[in-house]
């Protein structure tokens, strides 16, 4: 299968504005799951208005939230897709382009000692583009996630020692919960990356937090590990935006990686309750809008 | 718990009286404010034109769209999403604002910390809570960009809006020493060592 190269474009565009105005109907789903249970009195009247909100923007086809983030689109390749690699990463960051320029977008990228914004969302490694790839016959797939700056502002990266086991990640978590308090926009989905090297467990927290609600770790010891810090997450009392309540968390996700004997890398990066993502899928039969 | 409707500008009293848990909506001017707008502002010495004395500020960098000035729109532009940002990063901001500026009211997400807490006190100030995330409901509240200052900072420049029924937003730190946030994060510690057990975590 070819793939043309103007449709990525095309799409890299209009998937940056869908995630920004659209929310996936796994995190609707998560908010509903969220208001059933809150007891809190603040938290239920601030998770009243986050649901509002997302009626609101999909009334007025408006931007869910101000924050247009820092674009990052993930690229999965099936085998027998012929495409030229390097076109299609500017085809990507033209599309990106446009999208910030064309609706207009707020370019929220800078360079980072001049903070010279060139108002085009796009600058030297950003949109942030990830490349895999996959044996899915005939597919590309392009995930786009505008990761707003509240959730990416606090996020941690802890060497631990093996010593200090699977007890040293679970305690970073939690603390990484309370430190972030109502800064990172709660509800979060907590992601959390355990092992590889420093960036690669980096790389996974972002992975972890970006996932889907309801998905689950593809490694057994790591769905087992989400599982058991989902259950209790909320017990914190955070609650929405730091105000207190039930609702601190959708979920706490985790992915791993293999790592070296002397490592136990644990990372946390968090996304807000604005969870935005959407994907455009190609295939033989052309492109296909999602989440 | 009250609710108060302001007309802005506001006095120190009206400040001063208000409490955490208390619910606010404001009416006429609004400021946005943002990193770039402080640091210029404070660090780099530039002046506002704009007369913020009683006022409130709301830390933003909105979504605008130029389309020249017109009587609709008369500093060439209009809102397409207006919300707000952490306020955490602009904490050392607070005490210049209020005392510079007489601003009364810093509007914004995740609270303050104890300086501006003692600011507040001092000079007679609040922070007031609107929801994070929440812009496409919040540019509903908003009438009008009416002016733009400092706008080579431009999406962080200094924006006079024209609001409406902005809120209800609730007092969140208040000139008495309140502080919601400090409430809860104190809450949620005491919780860490149960939560930690319940993780089968050895102390």
């Amino acid at each position: 299968m070819k793939v043309d190269l103007k449709q990525i474009e095309e799409a890299s565009k209009e998937i940056y504005i869908r995630a920004l105005k659209l929310l996936p109907p796994d995190i609707k789903e998560g908010f509903k799951r969220l208001d059933a249970a809150e007891t809190h009195p603040t938290g239920k009247a601030i998770l009243g208005t986050m649901i509002k909100n997302i009626t609101v923007a999909e009334a007025n086809t408006n931007l869910l939230c101000q924050d247009t983030g820092i674009p990052i689109y993930s690229v999965v390749i099936g085998s027998g897709v012929e495409v030229d690699g390097y076109a299609l990463k500017q085809a990507i960051i033209k599309g990106c382009a446009r999208a910030t320029q064309e609706h207009p977008l707020r370019s929220s990228v800078v360079h980072p000692t001049t903070r010279k914004n060139d108002h085009t969302s796009c600058g030297r490694f950003v949109p942030v583009i990830n490349i895999d790839f996959s044996d899915q016959a005939n597919e590309l797939s392009i995930e786009m996630i505008p990761k707003g700056s509240g959730s990416e502002f606090n996020s941690w990266l802890k060497m631990a020692l093996p010593a200090d086991g699977v007890d040293a990640i679970k305690t970073f978590v939690i603390d990484c919960v309370l430190e972030a308090g109502g800064k990172t926009c709660p509800p979060t989905i907590v992601g959390v990356g355990v092992g590889g090297t420093a960036d690669l467990c980096v790389h996974l927290s972002k992975v972890a937090a970006t996932r889907a609600l309801g998905s689950a770790c593809a490694d057994p010891e790591g769905a087992a590990l989400e599982k058991e810090l989902s259950a209790v997450v909320n017990k914190l009392g955070v609650g929405p935006q730091g105000l207190g309540g039930d609702s601190t968390s959708f979920a706490v996700h985790v992915e791993t990686a293999a790592t070296h004997i002397t490592l136990n890398p644990v990372a946390v990066n968090m996304q807000c309750h604005s969870a935005r993502r959407s994907r455009a899928t190609f295939t033989a039969g052309g492109v296909a809008y999602g989440f | 718990m009250a609710h108060y409707d302001f007309q802005m500008p506001i006095t120190e009293q009206q400040a001063r009286q208000l409490r955490v848990n208390d619910t606010v909506s404001l009416n006429g001017t609004l400021y946005g404010i943002r990193d770039a707008t402080q640091i210029h502002m404070f660090d780099h010495g530039r002046k506002t034109r704009f007369d913020m004395r009683g006022h409130a500020v709301i830390h933003t960098a909105p979504n605008v769209k130029w389309v020249g000035e017109t009587e609709a729109a008369p500093s060439g532009y209009d809102s397409i999403c207006i919300g707000t940002t952490t306020s955490a990063r602009m904490e050392r901001f607070t005490r210049p604002l209020m005392e510079q500026y007489g601003v009364r009211i810093i509007i914004g997400k995740g609270g303050l910390f104890a300086a501006s807490q003692k600011a507040f006190a001092n000079l007679g100030g609040v922070y007031l809570a609107v929801v994070g995330g929440a812009a496409a409901l919040e540019t509903t509240w908003i009438e009008q960009i009416e002016e733009v200052d400092l706008d080579d900072l431009n999406p962080e420049s200094l924006w006079k809006f024209r609001v409406k029924n902005f809120g209800p937003l609730l007092v969140s730190m208040d000139a008495h020493g309140g502080n919601l946030y400090t409430d809860v994060n104190t809450a949620a510690r005491d919780k860490r060592a149960e939560v930690l057990a319940a993780l089968g975590v050895k102390s």
